[in-house]
């Protein structure tokens, strides 16, 4: 079959991420070919400013090189400008400098042809010497005339104009930035802020007119540009004019081919135009009346482009919400959402104008809507994931001005997620502690590969893709490195994995919804991009269809990690460890002997006591596992699976003399019911008998602590990698009731919960507020909740006991056991 | 010159699933993926030789168990980023059984 023909306007960002985007769902749709008018392979026109500040070539920012164009099979015309599109014949004719025409027809049309910079419409703004800020070529032309020439002046005294004049004054020349409005920036930065950032940049020698309107510029002799003259008659010399004064959609292409054009090329969630057989992506494209002028957006947008073009047609682009962080002469600068506030809202401010900080956050109904950071943006990421989930930070808010490490209570270097400031660390500092990676390495990557997400880094430097503590601390460099290109990933709207556009969040409404209940029904009505799935969906697609259909939907042990096909835990050297369950910690001295017996009759190399109140024998070889597991007698601990693991408990007032409660025989209790519960992440819980609280409960998932009068219950703690105390949720006065409240609270979670989401990040997700409704305040909801969990482990067997040898069932026990040394055929 | 080997009948191996072989030092990891081929790799990942048997499969590839690399069932070879790759041995089935040249 003849492939169809793709035809990209425009070799810019958008345009080639698009390409890149299709080409990872569909290689050998399309002939594709992309003509640009300017003579460079797809560059990182956001780090022309590192450029032209001298500290990157023009090398180090072409991000797609032209054997990348070769090796993929696409046809690159550079320095071609598009000059009409011939939507009936299907072709769009080419011009280059010389005027020599070509044509290329098409099936798929693509415009990415950005934006055009806005000339202000003066008396000179012709002339030699005046230039926007735009290109390679731009630059170009301000480095060469720095050498020569000594009084420049930048209009424009947004983002770009001031990186402008930054540059421009780094390499040597005496720089004046006029501005129209009252302060500079205004699109990002209140007043304050504004002042503060100029006052800085003053301290660095560049000058500002402010409030001041351009009349006409002047020539000399020579006819170049000479002299800047004000409406209100002042004057300055100026022999190189900068116009960063805003950017226009570049539409005007599309216009000509009659196609509507409002702002911008208006598309539809699809990316489509009002011809469907053309889309538009990027700068130049008005998506429900915006025309995005940040990557970020422009990358969404690509995806969702790209998923129809791949005729996959299950992506919608619903718009994005952007923040700016960026570096202005070392100033960090942070904005993201409604900053300037109005009716109803309330401003939390931090104003230290000596120390160079300045926040503000901008709160509406006790939800983050807006936030600008000035000098001191680390908590960026933090303020703008708050912002884009709208999570309620009602009970924080008397700490959200101090930050994530304040706020979290997280200590020490380990765990830092991001407080050690990134731009403040050395090339050769460790980052990711599993792994080994240092600042320098990631940077490297980040500038080499062309790296713009967290994913991407992880991916190629496997910083923060084991234990994600680093993760803050990653993105932060990233933040740093990329500048306005980087956005924060964000769980709530991220992709599960590369199989699919959908959310964690859309894939558990659709198994709920369409009642799916086998991994084949998932892939083909959610039409999966990859026959099926890969490491990462398939064990969470797994839990989703078996904790939303109990007892109906089938339980895929290929889908399940090998620890929890094997049920014991992998080691490194491919032996395994067996916990067996001491239900409430509680032993005896046969289980004792067992234990002790079967560590020698199987020579196993380690014991140990762990964390949760048992005993861990480590080091035994797979094929042994069900003899050990046999000799043991003992019910499985599933110290293995994203699962109910154990109830730690403390002595309680069987034998206490503090105790209040009988923690021990609660604790029993609570682990029988929840024996073989399968949950999105491990879950852990503590019974303490009395405040002293010595099983350490305000740190589990459920922790229950008994007082004089009852029990206190306690939720969403967690010990691991970010120590967060668990929330009190109620307080309860019989047993029965600490049964069904723990009970409908990881119904909840297991219901609700995203796949390797710990309590601690769901309660967060949801908001305390929506638990304690659900489970405390709406008792019907609670027994109802009881119930379902009651049901999902309803004829719950012992994991070990079905593989037991002889006893078990047959086809369980080939996980374990190698087949014979092949025999030669004849 | 390798010579064929039995192994074992198709249905022994979990679809989207493998068998472990025994042979030398280091043993020959089966697979069979989901549309019934079988490729079979030395059970040892290029990274730090976990063992690739025990890993998840998907597609034509599996993911290692202990760092989760993803390795090419038909190469051997470790998937972008990273870089690496395990011996391979030629597989097939016939009439049902699982052949592999050793």
């Amino acid at each position: 079959m003849q492939k169809q023909k793709l035809v990209v306007v425009g070799n810019g960002m958008a345009g080639i991420r698009t390409v890149e985007e299709l080409l990872k769902l569909a290689p050998d749709l399309y002939d594709v070919t992309v003509f640009g008018a300017e003579p460079h392979p797809n560059y990182n026109r956001i780090l022309l400013s590192p450029v032209l500040a001298g500290e990157m070539t023009l090398a180090d920012i072409v991000l797609n090189d032209l054997d990348w164009y070769k090796d993929n099979g696409i046809t690159l015309h550079t320095s071609k400008k598009v000059v009409k599109v011939d939507r009936i014949a299907r072709k769009v004719i080419a011009e280059d400098s010389t005027g020599a025409t070509m044509e290329a027809g098409y099936d798929r049309l693509l415009l990415a042809t950005g934006s055009v910079p806005f000339m202000l419409p003066v008396p000179g703004n012709d002339l030699p010497g005046v230039i926007a800020y735009r290109d390679i070529a731009d630059t170009e032309v301000m480095i060469a005339t720095a050498l020569t020439h000594k009084h420049a002046v930048v209009i424009g005294g947004g983002l770009l104009g001031l990186e402008a004049a930054n540059g421009l004054k780094l390499r040597g020349m005496d720089v004046t930035v006029v501005h129209i409005g009252e302060w500079i920036m205004e699109r990002q930065l209140d007043k304050p802020s504004a002042d503060m950032l100029q006052a800085s940049l003053e301290s660095k020698g560049l000058k500002f007119l402010l409030g001041k309107q351009t009349e006409m510029l002047t020539a000399n002799a020579e006819g170049r540009v000479c002299s800047i003259r004000f409406k209100d008659g002042a004057e300055i010399p100026a022999d190189l004019v900068v116009m960063a004064a805003g950017i226009r959609p570049n539409s005007a292409l599309a216009e000509a081919s009659g196609l509507h054009c409002q702002r911008g090329v208006v598309v539809s969630d699809t990316l489509q135009t009002f011809d469907p057989r053309i889309y538009a992506v990027g700068e130049c494209a008005a998506h429900r009346g915006i025309a995005y002028g940040l990557v970020a957006p422009l990358f969404e947008q690509a995806k969702v482009c790209a998923n129809h073009l791949a005729q996959m047609g299950i992506s919608r682009y619903q718009g994005s919400v952007t923040s700016t962080k960026l570096k202005v002469t070392g100033v960090d600068v942070f904005s993201a959402g409604n900053f300037t506030g109005g009716d109803g809202t309330e401003d939390i401010i931090l104003h230290d104008k000596n120390g160079g900080i300045y926040k503000r956050l901008v709160i509406e109904n006790d939800r983050l809507v807006g936030a600008v950071l000035y000098g001191d943006t680390g908590d960026g990421g933090w303020y703008f994931q708050l912002l884009k989930e709208g999570r309620d930070v009602g009970s924080i808010r008397d700490h959200l001005m101090f930050g994530d490490a304040f706020t979290n209570n997280h200590v020490g270097d380990v765990g830092h997620a991001g407080n050690s400031k990134a731009a403040a660390m050395a090339d050769e500092a460790e980052v990711c502690g599993c792994n080994g990676v240092c600042k320098g390495t990631i940077v490297k990557a980040i500038r080499e590969q062309g790296l713009f997400t967290l994913d991407d880094v992880r991916k190629h430097t496997k910083a923060s893709s084991s234990c994600g503590s680093c993760t803050g601390l990653v993105e932060q460099i990233l933040a740093s490195t990329v500048g306005g290109a980087y956005q924060a990933t964000d769980r709530t709207t991220k992709p599960m994995c590369g199989c699919t556009a959908l959310t964690h969040g859309e894939v558990r409404a659709e198994i709920r919804g369409q009642k799916l209940l086998s991994l084949d029904d998932v892939f083909a009505t959610l039409a999966w991009h990859t026959p099926d799935g890969c490491a990462t969906c398939r064990p969470a697609l797994n839990y989703y269809l078996i904790s939303t259909w109990p007892h109906e939907a089938k339980d895929d042990p290929q889908s399940r990690f090998i620890n929890e096909r094997a049920h014991a835990n992998i080691q490194k050297d491919g032996t395994y460890s067996v916990v067996p369950r001491m239900w409430g910690g509680l032993t005896t001295p046969d289980e004792l002997r067992r234990i002790a017996n079967v560590a020698e009759k199987y020579h196993i190399p380690t014991v140990k006591v762990t964390g949760g109140q048992r005993i861990d024998l480590l080091g035994v070889k797979k094929e042994d596992l069900p003899a050990v597991w046999k000799d043991l007698d003992m019910p499985s601990g599933h110290a293995y699976g994203k699962s109910i693991r154990t109830v730690k408990t403390c002595v309680g007032t069987e034998h206490c003399r503090f105790g209040t409660q009988q923690s021990m025989s609660m604790g029993v209790a609570l682990e029988k019911m929840l024996f073989g519960m399968w949950s999105p992440h491990k879950v852990k819980l503590a019974v303490s008998g009395c405040p002293r609280n010595c099983s350490e409960a305000g740190i589990k998932d459920v922790g229950v602590i008994g007082v004089d009068s009852g029990w206190e219950l306690y939720v969403a703690g967690n010990g691991g990698i970010k120590t967060e105390v668990a929330e009190f949720l109620c307080k309860v006065t019989t047993r029965e009731e600490v049964l069904e409240y723990s009970a409908a609270f990881l119904q909840i979670y297991r219901e609700e919960g995203w796949y390797l989401e710990r309590t601690v990040h769901y309660v967060q997700r949801v908001g305390l507020d929506y638990v304690k409704q659900r489970v405390v305040t709406d008792a019907d909801n609670r027994k109802a909740l009881h119930q379902r969990l009651l049901y999902a482990l309803q004829g719950v067997v012992d994991p070990w006991r079905e593989r037991l040898p002889g006893e078990g069932l047959p086809q369980l026990a080939a996980e374990f056991t190698p087949l014979p040394v092949p025999v030669e055929t004849i | 010159m390798s010579t064929w080997h039995k192994v074992c009948r198709l249905e022994e191996i979990p679809l989207r699933g493998s068998r472990v072989v025994p042979h030398d030092e280091v043993s020959i990891a089966v697979f069979r993926t989901a549309d019934d081929e079988v490729f079979a790799l030395r059970d040892a990942c290029p990274h730090k030789a976990g063992p690739l048997s025990q890993g998840i499969v998907h597609g034509h590839r599996v993911t290692c168990p202990l760092h989760g690399w993803n390795i090419e069932l038909s190469s051997g070879e470790a998937c972008a980023p990273d870089e690496g790759s395990t011996v391979t041995y030629p597989a097939r089935v016939e009439n049902g059984v699982v052949l592999l040249a050793l």
